[in-house]
């Protein structure tokens, strides 16, 4: 698929998205997580759309940082606000939001931290976008569009005053999670 | 002597002392820290950043709270945690500080916490480690306790927010505290508006003007209208030197009792770095009461504890990168 260049085709995804949540989940209450900080965006947005009630409780965010696997090469990251999950996980279906998926390292970091707050009975991990570039052998369950990138070419949700917008970087920049 | 504190990209990589570290350094610890609290209430208390790291406690001097802070700080951050207890008498049987140190290295040790009571003896150990091991002092002799003064400035970060508006009253020994000697550069590092010492003229230090801080020797003055009491532990033994007539003689004049801690504001917070001695520098009835934070600030040593363990063996990736 060509990238999703504009506002309109984003919301057009993000309905999408909201839609399939609404086939799998309308009677499940389940628990709303985004990860720093684009997957959380991404989780505004598909609150608005979904609105409220949908979920059993406030959105939940996740600060992967201290789950990275590579401190020792990397060091400590910038400061983002901490991980904050106002609610009980146990027994609850989670659906897990990120902007971007590529490597699969951070949906590994990310779950390891969510069962350090419990023991969910589901996670579903839900992106706008699937990129290759695969390394582990994790996958979304939901997902916005799947495109094909070059090594090296990395893509970025960015948000500004009249909403998100997907950046395209050429090679060159540091590999990241 | 302290440029040794950071790598050559401005990351902290043992941490000796508060003197010679920039604003923006004390901030990043306590906002780190902050982000750190929330784990403890967590159901798994730990997240997996320092796993596969070894720490190293040497304490040659006794400690319960800072090395059981320490302690758990490592193991909330998954790291390896040994613990040595050594009394100087046992290692003057033979192996010399350097020897102790050098096979602990060989063991591959990242990091060492260090309390020693000789001033300099963190300093003179972080000069003879390894490149990849970091140094952190727990307490040495009257020089330094580093972790200790951020955690008190977290403390009243919490409670105060903006430091430029504070007053604040550190009372008792400044002579010989090492915890004063960091809390005072701490403060004033921090743009604190006004420091204050009380205490006697025996136990405050000579230079204390040069420090940019005011004098006080009476209670009622010095207390006026401060927003933090920070009251200090009389080491006793001080009374042997004849520093002071007595202890009942201290507490009557600077004992923090009810009476006296009117004289600060009334939403002022009273510190101690503890242990306590009730009825010494403070009344029991000051120590429980509303306005003390003390326990609050050992539940803070865990969380800047494990922020500065994060930042200096994170820096370690410094040195990674200079062999990349």
């Amino acid at each position: 698929m060509t990238m999703p260049s504009t506002q309109a085709e984003l919301q057009t995804l993000l309905e999408n998205m909201a839609n399939m949540l609404r086939e799998q989940f309308s009677d499940k209450k389940p628990l709303l997580v985004g990860i720093h900080t684009g997957g959380v965006w991404v989780a505004r947005a598909l609150l608005e759309i979904l609105g409220e009630d949908f979920f059993a409780a406030p959105l939940g965010t996740l600060n992967i940082a201290y789950y990275r696997d590579d401190f020792t090469r990397i060091g400590m990251h910038p400061q983002v606000s901490p991980s904050d999950l106002p609610f009980d996980v146990d027994n609850r279906h989670l659906i897990l939001v990120d902007d971007v998926f590529y490597s699969g390292r951070t949906t590994r970091a990310a779950l390891n931290e969510i069962f350090d707050y419990g023991r969910p009975a589901t996670v579903t991990l839900m992106v706008l976008i699937e990129r290759n570039g695969r390394e582990l052998p994790i996958r979304p369950d939901i997902v916005g569009a799947t495109v094909q990138l070059e090594k090296g070419q990395q893509l970025k949700l960015r948000k500004s005053a009249d909403g998100l917008h997907l950046e395209l970087r050429e090679a060159g920049a540091v590999h990241a999670q | 002597m302290h440029s040794n504190q950071l790598t050559e990209q401005g990351h902290l990589r043992h941490f000796l002392t508060i003197e010679g570290l920039k604003r923006p350094l004390l901030t990043e610890i306590m906002d780190r820290a902050e982000q750190f609290s929330g784990i403890g209430h967590r159901q798994v208390k730990k997240v997996p950043l320092l796993r596969g790291k070894t720490i190293v406690n040497l304490f040659f001097e006794n400690s319960t709270r800072t090395r059981s802070t320490f302690e758990l700080a490592a193991k909330r951050l998954s790291a390896d945690v040994m613990n040595f207890n050594i009394n100087t008498s046992a290692t003057s049987k033979g192996e010399s500080l350097l020897d102790t140190l050098h096979n602990l290295e060989a063991m591959h040790t990242d990091m060492f916490v260090v309390r020693h009571n000789q001033s300099g003896a963190a300093e003179f150990i972080a000069q003879h480690v390894a490149p990849y091991v970091s140094v952190i002092n727990a307490g040495d002799g009257c020089h330094a306790h580093p972790t200790q003064a951020m955690l008190d400035m977290f403390t009243i970060r919490r409670h105060k927010q903006h430091f430029a508006d504070l007053r604040v009253a550190i009372v008792g020994d400044i002579l010989h505290s090492r915890v004063a000697r960091s809390q005072i550069q701490a403060l004033s590092t921090l743009g604190v508006g006004e420091i204050r010492v009380i205490g006697p003229q025996t136990l405050l230090p000579r230079d204390c003007h040069t420090m940019g801080v005011h004098v006080y020797h009476d209670m009622a003055e010095g207390l006026e209208g401060v927003d933090v009491v920070i009251t200090l532990r009389l080491q006793l033994e001080r009374m042997q030197g004849a520093l002071l007539p007595s202890a009942r003689e201290y507490y009557r004049c600077f004992g923090l009792t009810p009476e006296k801690l009117r004289y600060a504001k009334p939403d002022a917070i009273v510190m101690h770095p503890g242990p306590i001695n009730r009825g010494v520098e403070i009344a029991s009835s000051v120590a429980d009461g509303p306005q003390s934070v003390i326990l609050e600030q050992v539940t803070h040593g865990i969380a800047i504890r494990m922020a500065v363990m994060s930042m200096a063996l994170g820096s370690q990736s410094d040195f990674y990168e200079a062999e990349a």
